[in-house]
């Protein structure tokens, strides 16, 4: 990215662990875990009980009864997510912006598929004519990103990328990229997802994907460490505003962090599988490093992308051992996924979020439960205890199934 | 549900649950379009749960007959009674 990057302006979330960014970071940084055991009436034959859902569900008192039946949960999560990060830019409605160049784009892993599910239920039992006229436009995986515009009036640019846990990762930097080129002033960018369901959860467990620790729910998600056994699923919504340094300036808006740079690549190996051999995780923190004209020993922080997988967690840390080189040594890495569970086409928008905002307070959030480090994953891990440290940069990953993988630069802003 | 409530106010009640709109808005001759903010997927969605909470079917050429309050009556009384 030319110059400076892209300035981040706006921050909101709900989380496993809060329904804002200032308890969901509260928590991130006493090293909460938001992983919970599910009712007993949730899939009783799933052989995974455990998750990590909302602790409450987002108030929206704006939006009319009506309106909120006809939106998909992930819709829901998203609006509360954009009402904050809104309001934390300074963007409220009565904000003076052109509304023409402020943009969307919300991610996606699986799109609306509570609504899906519903609708295909009433399809069976009672007939193609009880399917609702609604179904169609609340189970699209971008509405998200086009009721978030409708509530607020943002005309630019409306996105949404589907690419599994990297959604979201890739919704900034390609957002990123059109404010860079000149196409929006701002964007309103993240990922949202509501996926635990009992056909989801089955099929995650099926893939061998999910940690089975239902007895210690909140030790359940421990990246890097040698007894992990698989992700722990989670939901919520995180969003950024991104806007143009220039733009950010004129308005006085106070700026957490820039996005400084963003690379994305592909195994081009295997459907689920991570590959060490295709270097994709490698190549593409090159690749963003290369875009923010910074190089391996600028980086101070990385929140890594370690979702608890046996496979996943030392392709990742190889992979950074491979780009850092020496640097590595004093290079602290964590995975938030620890505490927040796998928020699939959320996740990179949420550890975004942590990354700046480690870079804002010094202070790098821990990953919980490592108490015996894989040799594989050797790394400095920031294990157990949140750990004060001043970086500069801070390096976020994301990876997903079908091999793709996206890699975000953060610097500290001016606050 | 009580069988007490008249058929006009079991369809005013099911019309204030489905559009948001407040009771006294629902009168006979309310257009679902023009006076109480239905669009085309609101109506389509409305005559669904007719059909179900009354338990009777209103082929598409029916429905698009239906525009008020006082149609939607009329349409139910001779479905109900004729039943």
């Amino acid at each position: 990215m030319r110059e400076q990057g892209v300035a981040v302006t706006g921050l909101g979330c709900v989380t496993p662990l809060g329904g804002d960014v200032a308890s969901t970071w509260r928590a991130a940084v006493a090293g909460r875990s938001g992983v919970v055991r599910l009712p007993d009436a949730f899939g009783p034959e799933l052989p995974v009980r455990i998750a990590a859902p909302l602790p409450q569900e987002p108030e929206l008192s704006e939006v009319a009864e009506r309106d909120l039946r006809r939106m998909d949960r992930g819709v829901v999560l998203a609006l509360a997510a954009a009402r904050e990060a809104l309001t934390d830019a300074g963007l409220e409605a009565s904000a003076d912006f052109d509304h023409d160049r402020a943009g969307v784009a919300i991610a996606s892993g699986i799109g609306g598929l509570s609504t899906i599910l519903a609708n295909h239920g009433r399809y069976l039992d009672r007939g193609p004519r009880r399917v609702s006229p609604f179904f169609i436009p609340m189970a699209l995986a971008n509405m998200p990103a086009g009721m978030v515009a409708i509530q607020h009036d943002l005309r630019g640019p409306n996105l949404c990328h589907v690419t599994a846990c990297a959604a979201s990762a890739h919704a900034l930097g390609e957002s990123a990229a059109l404010i860079e080129r000149g196409a929006a002033d701002l964007m309103l960018a993240g990922g949202a997802e509501a996926a635990i369901l009992e056909l989801v959860m089955a099929g995650f467990a099926n893939m061998q994907a999910l940690s089975r620790r239902n007895d210690e729910p909140e030790r359940a998600s421990c990246p890097f460490d040698l007894k992990r056994d698989g992700f722990v699923l989670g939901e919520g919504a995180a969003l950024l505003v991104l806007e143009r340094s220039e733009h950010a300036r004129a308005r006085g808006a106070r700026i957490h962090a820039y996005l400084r740079g963003y690379g994305a690549s592909a195994d081009a190996a295997h459907m689920a599988n991570p590959s060490i051999e295709s270097a994709g995780a490698r190549r593409c923190i090159e690749a963003a490093l290369l875009d923010a004209g910074l190089g391996p020993d600028d980086v101070g922080y990385v929140n890594a992308h370690a979702t608890s997988t046996p496979a996943g967690d030392s392709v990742e840390a190889e992979s950074l051992r491979r780009v850092f080189g020496p640097h590595i040594e004093a290079l602290p890495v964590s995975s938030t996924k620890s505490m927040t569970g796998h928020l699939l086409g959320a996740a990179g928008a949420l550890e975004a979020l942590f990354s700046l905002k480690a870079l804002a307070t010094g202070t790098l959030p821990p990953t919980l439960n490592l108490d015996t480090p894989d040799p594989e994953c050797a790394l400095d891990h920031v294990a157990g205890k949140a750990r004060a440290a001043s970086a500069r940069v801070a390096l976020s990953n994301s990876f997903g199934f079908g091999g793709v993988n996206a890699a975000l630069l953060f610097e500290r802003g001016d606050t | 549900m009580s069988s007490q409530k008249s058929l006009e106010e079991r369809l005013r009640e099911l019309v204030v649950e489905q559009l948001g709109v407040s009771l006294d808005q629902v009168v006979p001759e309310a257009s679902f379009t023009e006076d109480l903010g239905a669009d085309s997927l609101d109506i389509v969605e409305l005559v669904m749960t007719m059909e179900e909470t009354f338990d009777i079917e209103i082929p598409d050429e029916e429905a698009e007959k239906i525009q008020t309050i006082g149609a939607a009556l009329e349409h139910l009384k001779g479905k109900i009674e004729s039943a």
